[in-house]
């Protein structure tokens, strides 16, 4: 999420697994021990990782809706212009602005600007896109390991020699590494 | 997400006799209602009602010339009330074995903890058949058409060439304008295939309850087998069954999308009824195992074929609106501006109930989780399809007398009463829980 430009670096630790069950388990059990989670970095979708480390709940079905609301204006919009206002033509002897007719190319406007939108809104949240430099912290993560990010900056209660430890004790490989962006 | 709660899989449904008391107070207040409609209606068309020639508004081709609609009297309304309410609860019923039949052939594993809802829907099915039938056999002429002879006759006065040219339709193998042999046999064949497959899935459905292995899936595998053959044959027949019951109200009239209508018209209004039947069941203290995830589902379910059934509703009107030509645009024109307009407020009802108010109101994913939401939806949804099926049956039988009054109230009072007393009656013969369903496990665990 950082942009390392303009915010102030913070030191990461990165407890790498092995087994999608042992992130789970460590997930939960550091948060017992009163250390917050950053982050979970896996090569596939976890059920439920996401409440597990307390992230809210994803706010792009609302970007969805209101792209799509975007997207149905608009249509309306540009099929009222063309066809009443710029150039008025007659057709199958309908009026100049027949409201059914106007359904099917509305509905695909809807979709496909709700859909533009929310994958732009996606790589703007995640700072991802074309020409970024990625922000992996360990790339063994697209492969077949798993990666829990501690911000060490915002765990201030525990040293990183204790986190290191509950880490460890959970099953992460030895001396996780600190990065800091 | 799903600790390991211990649940109580013998729990059987305990059908009490005040829900009973109670079923039958609703069927008596609807008989009630349904004979004092019928007085007032008797009395108000009793002298001399406006002849058949007088047809205004619609523009009606079968109309036609003067007396040819065989005279409407007071009990067609009642009649045509049976039929809707027969057509739309035997949809409901159906759906229910349906729904069934999806899950086993789609090996799916959430729903399996309230399987048991859906397979007591279809014992409401022979209740249908018969009444449809009743009503088919003594009320023939009064809604349907196509049942007079005089239209079949080359020399005759009423002679309908188009209506002729469908006459094997209804009535092969007998000479046109006697008696509709084909039209009934399809008529038994669905109910009897419908109702057998039915018994069948759950006969193995129910067997399953008393295998002492649980690894032992030869039931299930049963089942699914029965599943995929009802599901190739309601394919056909519910297509076919929408044009049998309800298109050839309006004989001259036809649209190829008009079984896939129907289809969707019934299956939202199975869904709601599935999902009102869970969380009623739930607030009643049963079915502990079904929690908010089933829900959300049956929500979007619901949602979903909310959308379904206007995208069909909205394909069959838009080519119609588009092509322009009399012989389809009637049916349209008929329920907009035909009889005085009085169906017209119900089609708009109908596309605002059923589209814009799940639309908006299921969207959220909160809404598809709170029982109190999905109930609201779920009666909205039943209101307007049964409003759909109003407006698919009413104008072509009675025209220009529909309306919704007591009579109206009454009929749906009865079969409201008639299909819960069923539905519940039913539901206690066997364990709430299929308890040695192979999914029950993954139902439990079932989170989204």
């Amino acid at each position: 999420m950082a942009d390392s430009k303009l915010i102030e670096k913070h030191k990461y630790m990165v407890g790498i697994y092995d087994h999608e069950e042992k992130i789970i388990k460590a997930v939960k059990e550091v948060q017992k021990q009163g250390v917050k989670v950053h982050e979970v970095y896996s090569p596939h979708p976890i059920h439920h990782i996401d409440t597990y480390i307390g992230h809210p709940r994803t706010r792009i079905p609302i970007a969805a809706f209101l792209f799509g609301a975007t997207g149905m204006l608009l249509a309306i919009w540009m099929i009222s212009y063309m066809l009443a206002v710029d150039w008025p033509m007659i057709i199958g002897g309908k009026n100049f602005l027949p409201i059914p007719t106007m359904v099917p190319v509305t509905f695909e406007a809807t979709v496909l600007i709700s859909a533009l939108g929310m994958v732009t809104t996606f790589f703007i949240a995640n700072n991802m896109g074309p020409g970024k430099k990625e922000a992996m912290f360990d790339r063994r993560t697209t492969d077949n390991r798993y990666a829990l990010i501690v911000d060490l900056d915002k765990n201030v209660a525990k040293s990183s020699e204790e986190i290191k430890v509950v880490l460890e004790s959970l099953g992460a490989e030895a001396n996780p590494k600190i990065i800091e962006r | 997400m799903a600790d390991h709660i211990q649940y109580n899989l013998e729990e059987r449904y305990e059908f009490t006799p005040k829900l009973r008391k109670q079923l039958l107070m609703v069927i008596g207040i609807g008989l009630l209602l349904l004979v004092a409609g019928a007085v007032f209606l008797a009395l108000d068309t009793g002298g001399g009602h406006h002849g058949g020639g007088e047809h205004h508004g619609g523009g009606h081709h079968e109309g036609g010339g003067g007396g040819e609609e065989h005279g409407y009297n007071w009990m067609t309304r009642i009649w045509a009330n049976f039929w809707l309410n027969g057509i739309f609860f035997t949809e409901i019923a159906v759906m229910g074995v349906l729904f069934l039949a999806i899950q086993y052939l789609a090996k799916a594993g959430w729903s399996a903890s309230f399987l048991r809802i859906p397979t007591a829907f279809g014992n409401f099915l022979p209740f249908t058949g018969g009444v449809l039938l009743i009503v088919f056999l003594f009320a023939n002429h009064d809604l349907f058409h196509w049942t007079h002879s005089s239209l079949y006759d080359k020399a005759g006065e009423e002679y309908d060439s188009i209506i002729a040219n469908k006459a094997p339709f209804f009535f092969w193998p007998f000479e046109s304008g006697s008696f509709p042999v084909f039209w009934l046999a399809r008529f038994v064949l669905y109910f009897v295939l419908w109702y057998w497959l039915y018994t069948l899935i759950k006969k193995q459905h129910l067997a399953e309850d008393n295998i002492e292995n649980r690894l032992n899936v030869k039931h299930y595998d049963k089942a699914t087998v029965y599943s995929a053959i009802f599901i190739v044959i309601f394919a056909v027949t519910s297509s076919t069954s929408a044009w049998d019951w309800v298109m050839s109200i309006d004989t001259h009239w036809f649209s190829t999308m008009f079984g896939w209508y129907m289809f969707a018209s019934g299956w939202v209004s199975g869904l709601a009824v599935i999902t009102l039947a869970v969380i009623y069941l739930k607030e009643q203290g049963y079915l502990k195992m079904v929690n908010e995830n089933h829900l959300h589902d049956l929500g979007k379910f619901m949602f979903a074929f909310s959308i379904f059934w206007t995208y069909i509703w909205f394909s069959q009107f838009l080519l119609i609106y588009y092509a322009n030509m009399a012989e389809e645009t009637i049916y349209f024109y008929e329920r907009l501006y035909g009889y005085d307009g009085i169906y017209s407020p119900m089609l708009v009802l109908n596309l605002i109930i059923n589209f814009v108010f799940p639309f908006l109101f299921l969207m959220t994913r909160d809404a598809k989780r709170k029982a109190i939401f999905l109930k609201v939806a779920a009666w909205g949804i039943l209101i307007g399809h049964y409003l759909d099926f109003f407006v698919m049956i009413m104008p072509g039988t009675v025209k220009e007398n529909g309306g919704f009054f007591l009579v109206e109230i009454g009929t749906l009072l009865m079969f409201i009463g008639g299909f819960v007393l069923v539905f519940a009656n039913t539901l206690s013969k066997y364990g709430l829980i299929p308890k040695n369903h192979p999914m029950l496990e993954e139902s439990l665990h079932h989170s989204i």
